[in-house]
């Protein structure tokens, strides 16, 4: 029945001329101390590349796993978080781990069923916690903080209720304050992407997504003003990326979205998974996409503009099968895309390939 | 976590709990005339699952299976299952109940797991209750009661968005993470890898809704369509055929949830240390559930809308063996690995004896005929039972 069993797709070689697309080969892969819950987004990488160091952030269930790797994947450190408790018959489960990197300082923000923990970046002092207000919720209503991202000094953190909280943070110091609510979406955030303001001419700089699919923009500033919503299609939008003022959505019907931040145009649409899309990253340097979904594979795939029209042009450089594996991480290891790390459910590593 | 996930969650594992015993009870059958006072007839079968199925869909059980809440723990869950399978005349030991329950949650795990939309747990429960009717179809009744239940299900998630779905499938597989027993009737399908993974498939149709994977369209600034392009994406999809039907009755398209065992196909499960990850261990051994206490409260209420109608007489309890013998029985229980032992953990419910009178009297008529306990009072014999979870 499976006849899949080579590992490896090569890099379509169609292409008119080679543009320098390399296949990518396993590394060692590194032991975590539980196995990876399933959830979306669920893999978390901050690059220190100063002391040559990698942090990894995984969310095992009611606690989240964090460990930093030299190079060739020997894990140094570890920790372990666990979600502020409360009233309830099991410990509360976290929805996300993810390193914040603002101006001045980076910090690690814990989501979970009870509310929002913020963290120095090792994970060694929690300096702010935010618990969730069930207040207006209906009984059946699951309450959870879910898709974070910063944008300039603030962490913005998406809600069950469709809400997304606005943080202000402070250079240094635990004085953090909620600045804001904005009330765009109807139903439950699933994920935030930000890049930093081009200019004053920069009309869209963050984006959130839904449950229902329904993505808005937003304009960051001492007040976030939505500048422009892409309606959704009944299909969750679980995981959203900008760079260069494209968008990029992945989508549970295995649908890739890209559409122009500043208008909201669609312009390309991939059928890029067979299952339901469960992480994208980018690396900003090069315009790298990354896409990993429960089918089992992993893309990757080269965003660009067209010098002609200024459309937006995609390429697919790699695909990658991760034998009976339903990923649900996965994220660049460094800005030049050259390398990247993969979570799945039920697994209690990470696995991580780069570029021969 | 979803507080939508446990009727889905007790109904499909019931449902293949199900499946197991008739498969057991038509291997151990013996014709009616022939049998022996201590040997299974086909009457005793259809007694057996009858009376599982009347206390499974018991009304008031229903109501308050349905009412918002949190899942359970495996252990706590086993329990209920415990209780369930001794609503009848039928009486399991440790290891057989142990074997059983192994096998109710791989099988569903696996159906989980490989659900082609989030959505589709509702199709798989369709299908255990499709198949649970085929039971009791001489039962006008008993199919009124499952109807009842079924019309719920329809109901309560015939409106949730794909959100909602994903957040219910999301909540089970992480019920049933880190679980990899290896069991036989999947490792020879090979659905399921020695190591205990299961086979994730590259083949075959997509989901319902989603597109072969391998175009690329482009539009212009007017949502024209202006270009095609195809990538390799490395797997070998199909179209779906059609959707499965969520109505009351229909084809469900989805195989998973239906009968995979036949009397031809015995059960079993292989057993390993190695199976296990060692991660998974460590979590486990990892001091006593602070909020096991509260987790009983809340069990007490589920459990006091199950009514089990004691055998009337002096009937003996019939035993029902797992196992294709006696001997293999005494021997699995004595060498279950130590980490996927229910009696682990030491949730020290002895000691809140006050707090879960409620529980004690539930569980009171609870007994295992042929496993006389050492216990003085029923209350102690409960609680030391739930000690052993």
């Amino acid at each position: 029945m499976r006849t899949c069993v080579v590992s490896m797709v090569a890099a379509d070689s169609e292409g008119p001329n080679d543009r320098g697309v390399r296949m990518f080969r396993r590394e060692r892969s590194i032991p975590l101390r539980g196995s990876a819950a399933a959830l979306c987004n669920n893999l978390s990488v901050l690059q220190l590349p100063l002391r040559n160091l990698t942090h990894f952030g995984v969310v095992h269930g009611p606690s989240a796993h964090l460990l930093s790797a030299a190079p060739e994947g020997v894990p140094l450190a570890q920790r372990q978080l666990h979600a502020k408790e409360g009233a309830g018959v099991s410990p509360p489960l976290i929805t996300q781990v993810h390193w914040c990197v603002l101006p001045f300082r980076v910090l690690l923000v814990l989501t979970s069923h009870r509310g929002i923990q913020m963290y120095e970046s090792d994970g060694s002092v929690m300096v702010y916690w935010h618990a969730l207000d069930s207040g207006d919720a209906s009984p059946v209503q699951a309450v959870f903080a879910r898709g974070i991202a910063s944008s300039g000094h603030f962490i913005c953190v998406g809600t069950w209720s469709g809400r997304v909280l606005v943080f202000d943070i402070p250079a240094k110091g635990p004085n953090i304050v909620l600045s804001e609510e904005l009330a765009a979406h109807p139903t439950s955030v699933t994920d935030i992407a930000s890049e930093p303001a081009q200019g004053q001419d920069c009309v869209a700089d963050m984006v959130t997504a839904d449950d229902s699919g329904l993505l808005c923009i937003w304009r960051s500033g001492p007040e976030f003003k939505l500048s422009t919503q892409i309606p959704g299609f009944g299909v969750p939008c679980t995981s959203v990326q900008l760079w260069q003022g494209t968008i990029a959505a992945g989508y549970g019907n295995g649908q890739v979205r890209l559409y122009e931040a500043s208008t909201g145009t669609l312009h390309i649409q991939i059928n890029a998974h067979a299952r339901a899309i469960c992480a994208l990253d980018l690396a900003p340097d090069v315009g790298k996409l990354l896409t990993a979904a429960e089918d089992t594979f992993v893309h990757i795939w080269k965003l660009s503009r067209s010098s002609e029209s200024g459309y937006i042009e995609v390429e697919h450089c790699h695909g990658e099968c991760v034998p009976d594996i339903q990923v649900c991480g996965a994220r660049f290891c460094d800005p030049s895309g050259n390398s990247f790390a993969v979570t799945g459910y039920d697994l209690a590593e990470i696995l991580r390939f780069s570029s021969m | 976590m979803s507080v939508r996930t446990l009727p889905l969650l007790f109904l499909n594992l019931g449902g293949e709990m199900l499946y197991i015993l008739d498969q057991r009870l038509r291997a151990q059958n013996i014709p009616g005339d022939k049998a022996h006072r201590d040997e299974w007839t086909e009457v005793d079968r259809k007694r057996v699952l009858n009376d599982i199925i009347s206390t499974m869909f018991n009304r008031k059980f229903m109501e308050e299976l349905f009412k918002p809440q949190e899942l359970y723990s495996k252990k706590a869950l086993r329990t209920v299952y415990d209780r369930l399978a001794h609503a009848s005349i039928m009486r399991l030991n440790q290891a057989s109940m142990d074997k059983l329950y192994d096998l109710m949650t791989m099988a569903l795990k696996y159906q989980v797991l490989l659900c082609p939309r989030p959505k589709d747990v509702l199709l798989v429960t369709f299908n255990h209750l499709d198949a649970i009717k085929g039971f009791i179809q001489d039962s006008p009744t008993l199919l009124q009661l499952v109807d009842e239940t079924f019309r719920q299900l329809i109901e309560v998630y015939g409106g949730l968005s794909a959100g909602e779905f994903q957040l219910i499938r999301q909540t089970l597989l992480t019920f049933f993470q880190d679980l990899h027993i290896r069991v036989s009737i999947f490792l020879k399908d090979r659905v399921q890898n020695s190591n205990g993974r299961f086979v994730l498939p590259v083949s075959g149709p997509v989901p319902w809704g989603t597109e072969v994977p391998g175009l690329i369209r482009i539009f212009n600034n007017k949502g024209e369509e202006v270009k095609r392009a195809e990538f390799q994406h490395g797997g070998n999809y199909v179209t779906a055929p059609k959707e499965g039907s969520f109505e009351f009755y229909g084809d469900r398209v989805l195989k998973l949830g239906t009968n995979m065992y036949s009397v031809n196909r015995p059960v079993e499960t292989h057993m390993s240390g190695a199976s296990k990850s060692l991660a998974s261990q460590t979590q486990q051994s990892i001091a006593p559930n602070p909020l096991a206490k509260e987790e009983l409260n809340f069990l007490a209420r589920l459990m006091g809308g199950m009514e089990i109608k004691k055998p009337s007489g002096p009937e003996p309890g019939f035993r029902l063996n797992l196992f294709t013998t006696d001997e293999e029985e005494e021997q699995a229980a004595l060498t279950r690995p130590e980490e996927l032992s229910y009696e682990v953990v030491n949730i020290q419910a002895t000691q809140d004896q006050q707090r879960n009178k409620e529980l004690a009297r539930i569980m009171g008529e609870f007994e295992i005929t042929d496993q006389p306990r050492l216990n003085a009072s029923k209350g102690d014999d409960l609680l030391a039972m739930m000690d052993e979870l």
